[in-house]
């Protein structure tokens, strides 16, 4: 598992790991356990507090419900070129104001933007809370943008693109096979931007977008750690409870996927390539769009196929026919809208692209037709459940596993719930979502190819 | 449910540096006062001591280990050795083969994994407190009786080997062996530990029992534990665990490095950016001077969004969008790194305003604002950094063994970095600075003009 993903330096395959299931970590909230709480304040944000009281830390988050897929035509980058604006002057502080508070506690704070929300957070001492919610909530509202601000944050996101996407072979085929899987929806669309896009984004632009997302009542504070339920709705109310509410936002309906009826095929060679590989992918739908026990039987179907050293993928591919150096499965389950769910492999000494990809399908229809084990299936249930035990070893990735799930549509009784909903899953139900979903022609696989080779 | 698809951070703080050197990344210390981590020395009756930090608010118990000796012990010709071997524990011990084990790790809710750095070969499990007696039973077998069968060392040597041809193409990771050959000349530290074609398709089953038998030894093992477990059971595991290997490793002496400065290394490649790393002399972990470097260091282009080279390069001019410095500390050598990654047009441009924060750092230093600053920051991140989970904190203790800063080293570290004066900031910057440092430049050949 991880021990795979270190050794794999194939930047395809590393971006599709890491793209997928990095770990199903659902949080296992039972009766006795950690407490946690949610709560809304009368300007309309969100408040969840997920105590950890075993160090002196404090993991202080605002979701925005707006993220890339949100951007209106000819805008993309957006969402992302924003959020960096996001860290310039208010009319109460001068830049760097509030790094520079977070840096006097030895604090640590980023942001981060995908499809479906922007993310801000700080992590620090209990003790600076109410100071770190002083700053966010300014924040939210009291931005002051000049030009040369906005150009020169501009050139420092056009470095990122190049940095993350003009260097990097398998980034850039990401992209297109982006561009073919979704025909409509807007996550065809790479959330840092086209460049030609990027670069004519303005003031105007960010103060548009500003106006609209960046309110209470598009807003979910996230705590966790050192610290109780009253002593952050008490904070709360100071901080953010003082902004007033925004206009009320339309519901989040974007443009969905047509019926798709074809095969195809993105073929990416570049000298920078040194090892072949390829993934399929397909439209699936997501935890908030799938139908009850369907996202869950997706999200075992993909541990099963190919989540680690155990499943099926690399047991045949890699172990027994050793024709792959690696293979694997994914699943995106948080997405508000339909999501994708991939397929991936990497020939072994010499072995052909399309003889792995042939093996690979054949694991797939072995699914599709013969379902799985019961012992597969317990296995990978266990597996799930587990790592609600060791996700709540990280606050961070519980506040992130809240942020995400909530900003995607979904609400707390989900994440408790989860471990129940996957227990219930049945072998016929993963049998027939792989029958439904991962059907051949209706798929796009992507080739990342060394200069020197073509795809059959 | 999932975490996050690939979302785009606003800042990136350790860049390509870290590309090329996070694994020779001294973890930094810096501890809150607050953060009051009650460690236990505990020794087992065969001699073996862990540290252990007792908590019992999650239901799992995090084990990190590492055994003196890394990738250094690679035989000549045989590098990767080490590498491989970390990728064998899993695959077959004691009567179960490769299938057995996985399937025997499955049901015991654990997850093992290994890792070898230059210095030293680690080792990681977590399991649930409840399954923990089936799990330290795996890991006694991965640990005293690794199998090295031949068919999973043929398939993770396909898997590496896999990654070396990649890396082949990869302008980043050619130059990263480049520079590592520039910088370490003769030493050891110069070789891949990822070894080369020729050196991995040579490696067998010999070759790892025997690396395998020098290094897995009581005498240069450090343990850590955190979590659901007492000191009594936790002295039986021990035992079970690693009482039984080698008293003492038969390790190959290995000379501290002398690193060649003062050269100037192009590594030409047609694309739109740029990747820039320097280097200058760093400051041994024992040195006296250590945190005088270390608080320099922040304030130049540490771990803040506050440093002179984050402002200068990045807020001011746009012209990255990661750029750091590091102090980089392995066992026998120490170096003040700073990487970036520009656009390729304006790569002068940013190599001069490096070279210019840097004079102006070697010149006149840093002032009483900006260290009182670096201290604040260094003293609070400790905690956050390095003791945010049982195995973050498991990791932290196993470090702080292997540098000799004793178990009360976390209430004596405020003290140190409190005591460093301005003067010494000072002289440790203009000591460090003043020297002519390497430079490597990935992608277009920069213009001549820009040589200097």
């Amino acid at each position: 598992m991880t021990m795979l993903a270190a050794r794999l330096r194939s930047c395809f395959v590393v971006l599709v790991l890491v793209a997928g299931s990095v770990i199903p970590a659902a949080a296992e909230q039972k009766a006795g356990q950690a407490d946690i709480t949610d709560f809304t304040l009368a300007n309309g944000m969100q408040v969840v507090v997920i105590p950890d009281r075993r160090a002196p830390i404090v993991t202080h988050m605002v979701w925005y419900k707006v993220g890339s897929a949100d951007e209106p035509p000819g805008k993309s980058g957006i969402a992302h070129f924003f959020e960096h604006l996001m860290f310039k002057a208010t009319k109460t502080y001068p830049e760097g104001a509030f790094d520079k508070a977070i840096a006097a506690i030895g604090g640590s704070n980023n942001a981060f933007t995908s499809y479906d929300y922007t993310a801000f957070y700080e992590t620090v001492p209990p003790a600076a809370l109410g100071e770190m919610m002083a700053f966010e909530a300014d924040r939210m509202r009291n931005l002051i943008l000049d030009d040369k601000t906005i150009v020169t944050e501009r050139d420092v996101i056009l470095e990122e693109r190049r940095a993350r996407v003009d260097n990097d072979p398998g980034s850039l085929l990401e992209e297109e096979v982006d561009a073919t899987l979704w025909q409509n929806q807007p996550y065809r669309i790479p959330v840092i931007g086209w460049k030609q896009e990027i670069e004519k984004l303005d003031r105007a632009d960010a103060l548009t977008f500003y106006d609209h997302y960046y309110r209470p009542n598009n807003a979910i504070l996230v705590v966790a750690g050192d610290v109780d339920a009253e002593t952050v709705r008490a904070l709360a109310e100071k901080s953010y409870g003082k902004l007033e509410r925004g206009p009320d936002l339309p519901p989040r309906i974007r443009p969905v996927e047509p019926e798709q009826n074809s095969r195809r095929t993105v073929t990416l060679t570049d000298a920078r390539v040194g090892e072949p590989s390829f993934s399929t992918q397909w439209v699936v739908p997501s935890y908030h769009t799938a139908k009850p026990g369907e996202a869950e039987a997706l999200d075992l179907l993909s541990e099963i196929l190919g989540g680690g050293p155990r499943s099926r993928l690399y047991q045949e591919l890699v172990v027994r026919k050793k024709i792959a150096t690696s293979a694997g499965a994914s699943f995106q389950g948080n997405m508000l809208d339909d999501t994708n769910f991939a397929v991936y492999a990497e020939p072994r000494d010499g072995n052909s692209v399309a003889d792995v990809e042939a093996a690979a399908n054949a694991e797939v229809a072995r699914i599709a037709t013969g379902g799985v084990t019961e012992e597969e299936l317990d296995r990978a249930k266990d597996r799930f459940i587990r790592s609600t035990v060791f996700a709540r070893d990280r606050q961070d990735a519980m506040a992130n596993m809240y942020g995400a799930t909530l900003a995607t549509g979904g609400t707390i009784e989900d994440i408790t719930g989860w471990p129940d909903r996957i227990a219930k899953v049945t072998a016929d139900q993963i049998k027939t979502a792989a029958a439904r979903y991962l059907v051949p022609d209706r798929s796009v696989t992507g080739y990342l190819l060394p200069k020197t080779q073509v795809a059959n | 449910m999932e975490a996050a698809p690939k979302p785009f951070h606003a800042r990136l703080v350790l860049g390509v540096a870290t590309l090329f050197l996070s694994a020779f990344f001294l973890i930094l210390p810096a501890l809150s006062a607050r953060a009051a981590v009650a460690i236990q020395e505990v020794k087992s009756d065969k001699g073996v001591t862990a540290w252990l930090v007792e908590d019992y608010t999650v239901p799992i118990v995090a084990v990190r280990f590492a055994f003196d000796g890394g990738s250094t012990q690679d035989p000549p010709g045989k590098e990767g050795l080490a590498n491989l071997m970390t990728g064998l524990f899993d695959e077959g011990a004691g009567d179960l083969d490769s299938d057995a084990f996985q399937t025997s790790l499955d049901d015991a809710g654990a997850e093992m994994s290994f890792n070898e750095t230059r210095d030293a070969v680690y080792g990681s499990m977590r399991m649930l407190a409840e399954r923990k007696d089936k799990a330290f039973d795996l890991l006694r077998l991965a640990v005293q009786h690794p199998r090295f069968d031949k068919a999973p060392i043929d398939r993770i040597r396909a898997q590496i080997v896999a990654g070396i041809v990649s890396g082949e193409r990869d302008p980043d990771t050619v130059a990263a062996r480049k520079w590592a050959e520039a910088i370490y000349g003769g030493h050891p530290y110069s070789r891949s530990g990822q070894g080369t074609k020729e050196s991995v398709a040579s490696l067998t089953a010999e070759d790892l029992h025997a690396l395998h038998k020098a290094l897995f030894a009581r005498g240069g093992l450090h343990v850590a534990v955190v979590g659901a477990i007492d000191a009594a059971t936790l002295k039986r595991k021990l035992d079970e665990v690693f009482g039984d290997l080698p008293a003492e490793p038969a390790l190959q002496a290995v000379p501290d490095a002398e690193l060649k400065l003062g050269q100037r290394l192009e590594v030409n490649y047609d694309r739109p950016q740029t990747s820039l790393q320097l280097a200058w002399p760093g400051v041994p972990r024992d040195a006296p001077e250590f945190y005088a470097a270390a608080l320099m260091n922040e304030i130049l282009g540490g771990g803040t969004f506050t440093s002179r080279l984050f402002k200068e390069v990045r807020d001011k001019r746009g012209l990255a969008y990661s750029i750091s410095s590091g102090l980089m500390n392995s066992e026998h050598s120490s170096s003040l790194v700073i990487g970036t990654a520009t656009r390729s047009d304006r790569a002068a441009e940013t190599l001069a305003v490096i070279r210019d924060v840097v004079k102006g750092m070697a010149g006149q230093g840093p002032t009483e604002e900006e260290l009182a600053a670096a201290k604040a920051y260094t003293v609070g991140a400790y905690a956050i950094n390095n003791l945010d989970s049982s195995a973050s904190i498991a990791s932290t203790l196993v470090e702080l063994q292997i540098e000799g800063l004793g178990i009360d080293y976390m209430q004596r570290r405020a003290g140190y970095i409190d005591a460093v004066t301005l003067d010494e900031v000072k002289a440790v910057a203009r000591k460090l600075l003043s020297v002519d440092p390497a430079v490597m430049v990935v992608g277009p050949p920069l213009p001549d003009g820009s040589k200097g």
